[in-house]
């Protein structure tokens, strides 16, 4: 549920990066840190095993600019993807605006892959959401890798209903931006759509 | 998508004005009104050494736990949290649908005067808080500047980014 406040002209969305352990959810998040300027960017939180595995969520604050007298700011969180931190998931899809699922492109993945957008609409429905009706986008990450599925294949998996899809490397950063910017504009389209 | 939480000039002001009394009142360092998501709807007293948007989100995802662990031990929830430092402290308080009053306060208070001016002050902000979210959306307003958002200022937002 995004929030506009009037006094400080602010309007501020929720974005989560969803998908399997592994996937590349923090590593989005980290290239986005990198390559973004100082003054657009908050502190980038990482709660995170001695291993770096996300143990509860990673945070980014931007702030992207104005859109009609506005700021706009996006905060950004992954969840932690191993199958037992599902508790976790659920608290941080509290008051999502918008979904990124990043898929692992790995042919050994792809097990891990569906049980995990399963495991996103469950737990979506669980708090009222449904996932045709948030704004939604899915990555095919790990592109660099020499082991993947073809990006056809993976879209018959895990992208039925054909929402706006992207190939990636976050680890190379290629694609990272592309799948943001698109979720954040679905965002602000819903915005529109609902004060008309 | 669940239809945006608006707070006008006023409403906002009259918020800000409890805390901001809240922050007086209990001798503390700073106030923060944040929701479940971890965005940051009033702040008072003096913030300017605190790194805000962090705060706030680690605060909502800190109440998220504790709530899911009040109910592991068939507590509805724990409704006061409070963290202690060695200089600083926290006060966590859950208010109805998850909105969260954040106090952080030094020795120039006590955890007793704190949770007093917490309890008298929460039963103004959710009157408040309940009177936005029912009000509806206002005429003159609230078709909101969104309606107006064009294609190319969507674009633009990611062009200096």
């Amino acid at each position: 549920m995004s929030f506009i406040n009037y006094s400080s002209r602010e309007i501020n969305c929720k974005i989560v990066y969803y998908g399997p352990g592994l996937c590349g959810k923090t590593t989005n998040l980290k290239h986005i840190y990198q390559k973004t300027s100082p003054g657009i960017k908050g502190k980038m939180i990482s709660l995170a095993t001695e291993t770096d595995r996300t143990l509860f969520f990673d945070f980014l604050p931007l702030s992207l600019g104005e859109i009609q007298g506005f700021k706009a700011r996006f905060h950004l969180y992954t969840v932690p993807g191993q199958v037992f931190y599902d508790a976790s998931r659920k608290l941080i899809l509290k008051g999502v605006d918008g979904i990124i699922f990043v898929a692992d492109s790995q042919k050994d993945r792809a097990d891990a892959n569906q049980e995990s957008m399963e495991n996103l609409r469950e737990n979506l429905e669980e708090q009222g959401y449904s996932l045709g009706r948030l704004p939604f986008v899915v990555q095919y990450n790990k592109r660099d890798l020499p082991d993947v599925l073809p990006v056809e294949q993976l879209r018959k998996m895990l992208n039925t209903s054909g929402v706006p899809d992207f190939a990636a490397s976050a680890s190379t950063g290629e694609g990272v931006f592309p799948t943001l910017k698109c979720v954040a504009k679905q965002i602000l389209q819903e915005l529109r759509k609902g004060a008309k | 998508m669940h239809p945006p939480f608006v707070l006008y000039e006023a409403e906002s002001l009259k918020i800000k004005n409890v805390c901001e009394a809240l922050a007086e009142d209990a001798n503390a360092m700073a106030v923060f009104l944040i929701d479940a998501s971890g965005q940051i709807l009033a702040t008072a007293g003096d913030a300017s050494d605190i790194d805000t948007a962090s705060l706030a989100s680690l605060t909502a995802g800190n109440v998220a736990a504790t709530s899911s662990m009040a109910r592991l031990i068939n507590e509805k929830e724990f409704s006061q949290v409070f963290h202690e430092g060695a200089n600083s402290n926290l006060h966590i308080s859950v208010l109805p649908e998850d909105f969260i009053l954040l106090v952080v306060f030094d020795d120039r208070s006590s955890l007793g005067l704190v949770r007093l001016r917490v309890r008298k002050s929460s039963v103004e902000i959710i009157q408040m808080l309940e009177a936005a979210r029912n009000r509806g959306t206002r005429s003159d307003e609230s078709a909101l500047p969104f309606a107006e958002i064009t294609d190319d200022e969507i674009e633009s937002l990611f062009s200096r980014s």
